[in-house]
């Protein structure tokens, strides 16, 4: 891989100016990927097939192959069934499926029709966070565009195929991005996450079956379809594959969104990609893909790559490919601590090790923070997320827990220093 | 105040009501149309609400409670939310967050007396890499704060002058690291 995203020309926001228009996106070849499906070469099947193939991870966070994902959907039953895009993009270093909504609306939109197709589903909702206003006012404007070409609506481009796709805004909480309580919001509830099984597939949004896609996810799918898995599974990483739109964020010298291939070093995107670290500083840490992917040490970097396996094996996860750089200034104690915070006011409370554990350990951090911890706290606050781990309904409280965990580990002189030397405190 | 609302909002209502295959659906949608007119959804609006849809009132205060974005009661014309989370924290929200507080002279979670600006902290807005940043009023996004920024935008919000949105383009490699 090395240096071969430096040729790689985008292909999810190409640099094609107005893309976002519909004229322009015909005129770039939009749409065509769905006639194609829509035409006699294919059918649902065929195309859930294609896009198992190209081995599409979910670009949510779980990183789940979508096609797999579509095929658990049961046989259609003449009944409604629901495609649900996840556009809620709450975590805490994540701004990359706004760039999608604001550059190429389109290619996500004739995504999910294509997934709406393979699925047979009736109904698309495309669910945003409410503060997202500007965007969800965007995608109104395109899925009308997209209605009056005829690509939305009944009898698709004379086909049998008919299917109809809405907006549907929240309105603050994080927890609506986890799948089963964004259907729980849909439903115009508060934002419980339900306990699976039973899953969505079977039985999702007023019961019926529902697949749930991230945005960016979605937006491949034409991609797939036009030019072949083997195209897809060409680029980047081999067991992660396509490109990413990496949002990188923190201390450097160019933030953004930028896409490249899956697989770039993760040193080269600091360095070269984002400009390196603000002011001449030295690197101390970064955390890879979201807030609950454990953070990296600055000096353990050397050969890893911005994939999943590459990931694991340095002790982290790709997650949403959210990148935040911290310099040699940061204090990691603040940073976690923040980070708890973030998780202990997003709980839903359902849980009680979720509930508890989150409170726990934020408070435990404000204690350390402020100079009044010691250093037998920090064992506690690390037996607390174990015991918050794999025992809850949805997976917040593993994404609450893993960061405590890590950081701690990582940086754990940073945490001893900030401890009140207690009597027994010798370690 | 009589609160209710007028035909165009039913009628926009019912378009919206044609979405799901079941009324309460509407719920969220219908508490921002509310919101949107009255500036809060208090317990008044909820009945309102409710009544509307012909859903418990209880469902909709539990929903109206759950989200942070509806307003359970009146705040300032202007609503600053201030990012501090993590990506921010380290840009330096919090030092965004504090000049604000000194600058108008209340704590966050307060309103002037003047009714116009209430400061709120809020998590993380998904502008991660124009941080540190602000939401004002539930509606624009307003980048890369600096005190200066803050300055100028508090005298604009204080002669009625919203910032304009922000388009932050896709970034593009530096060609000379190609
Ligand atoms: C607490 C929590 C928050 C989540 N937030 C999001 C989110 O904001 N956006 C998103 O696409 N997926 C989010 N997910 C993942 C979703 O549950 C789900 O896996 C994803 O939307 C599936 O789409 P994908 O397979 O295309 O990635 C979250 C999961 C958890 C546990
Ligand atoms: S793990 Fe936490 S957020 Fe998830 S359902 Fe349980 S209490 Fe709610
Ligand atoms: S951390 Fe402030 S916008 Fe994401």
């Amino acid at each position: 891989m090395a240096s071969e995203w430096k040729n790689f020309e985008p292909v999810l926001i190409p640099d094609i100016a107005n893309l976002r228009n519909i004229d322009v996106y015909l005129d770039n070849g939009g749409y065509e990927a769905l006639k194609a499906v829509l035409g006699s070469e294919w059918t649902p099947s065929s195309v859930i097939g294609e896009v198992k193939a190209a081995n599409i991870r979910g670009r949510g966070g779980a990183g789940f192959n979508a096609g797999l994902k579509w095929s658990f959907m049961p046989e259609p039953d003449g009944k409604p069934r629901y495609l649900a895009c996840n556009g809620d993009e709450s975590e805490p270093g994540t701004f990359k499926d706004r760039k999608l909504f604001e550059f190429n609306p389109h290619l996500f939109i004739e995504g999910a029709l294509i997934a709406a197709y393979a699925m047979q589903c009736t109904t698309i909702y495309l669910y945003i966070r409410g503060e997202y206003i500007d965007w969800i006012h965007m995608m109104d404007r395109a899925l009308q565009q997209a209605y009056d070409k005829g690509f939305i609506g009944e009898n698709i481009l004379g086909s049998d195929f008919s299917v109809d796709f809405y907006t549907h805004s929240g309105a603050g909480a994080y927890i609506c991005g986890e799948e089963t309580s964004m259907l729980e919001s849909l439903e115009g509830k508060r934002g419980y996450p339900r306990v699976k099984p039973p899953f969505p597939a079977q039985n999702g949004l007023w019961g019926r079956p529902t697949t749930i896609n991230n945005i960016e996810t979605l937006a491949n799918v034409p991609l797939v379809i036009n030019k072949g898995a083997d195209w897809f599974t060409s680029i980047g990483a081999r067991n992660h594959p396509g490109s990413i739109l990496y949002g990188i964020s923190g201390q450097v010298n160019r933030p953004g969104v930028y896409e490249l291939p899956s697989g770039v070093p993760i040193l080269d995107l600091i360095h070269e990609v984002a400009g390196g670290v603000r002011n001449g500083k030295k690197l101390k840490a970064v955390i890879p893909g979201g807030s609950s992917t454990p953070v990296l040490r600055g000096d353990k970097l050397e050969g890893v790559t911005m994939d999943s396996d590459s990931l694991r094996e340095a002790g982290s996860m790709l997650g949403t490919a959210g990148l935040v750089v911290m310099d040699e200034d940061t204090d990691m104690v603040d940073v976690l601590w923040r980070i708890a915070h973030f998780y202990h006011h997003e709980s839903c409370g359902q849980c009680t090790p979720c509930r508890e554990g989150t409170g726990w350990l934020e408070k435990v951090l404000l204690k350390i923070k402020n100079g009044e911890g010691e250093i037998r706290d920090l064992d506690l606050l690390l037996d607390v997320t174990t015991q918050m781990e794999g025992r809850t309904i949805c997976a917040l409280a593993d994404a609450a827990a893993w960061p405590v965990r890590h950081t701690i580990n990582r940086f754990r002189d940073e945490f001893e220093a900030r401890c009140k030397r207690s009597t027994f405190a010798t370690a | 105040m009589e609160y209710r609302f007028d035909k165009e909002e039913l009628d926009q209502i019912e378009k919206i009501k044609a979405r799901y295959p079941e009324v309460r659906p509407a719920t969220l949608p219908v508490l921002w149309i509310a919101q949107n007119k009255f500036g809060h959804v208090g317990p008044k609006v909820q009945k309102l609400v409710a009544k509307t849809l012909d859903l418990p009132e209880a469902h909709i205060h539990g929903v109206a409670e759950f989200y942070t974005q509806y307003y359970k009661e009146e705040k300032g014309k202007f609503v600053l939310d201030v990012c501090t989370c993590l990506s921010c924290q380290v840009c330096g929200g919090y030092d965004i967050l504090h000049y604000l507080e000194e600058k108008l002279g209340i704590e966050t979670g307060e309103t002037t007396e003047d009714g116009m600006f209430t400061i709120q902290q809020v998590e993380c807005l998904g502008a991660c890499g124009y941080a540190p940043m602000m939401q004002i009023t539930n509606g624009v996004y307003v980048n890369h704060l600096t005190r200066e920024k803050v300055d100028e935008v508090i005298e604009g919000l204080k002669n009625g002058k919203l910032p304009q949105f922000e388009s932050k383009e896709m970034r593009k490699v530096n060609p000379q690291d190609r």
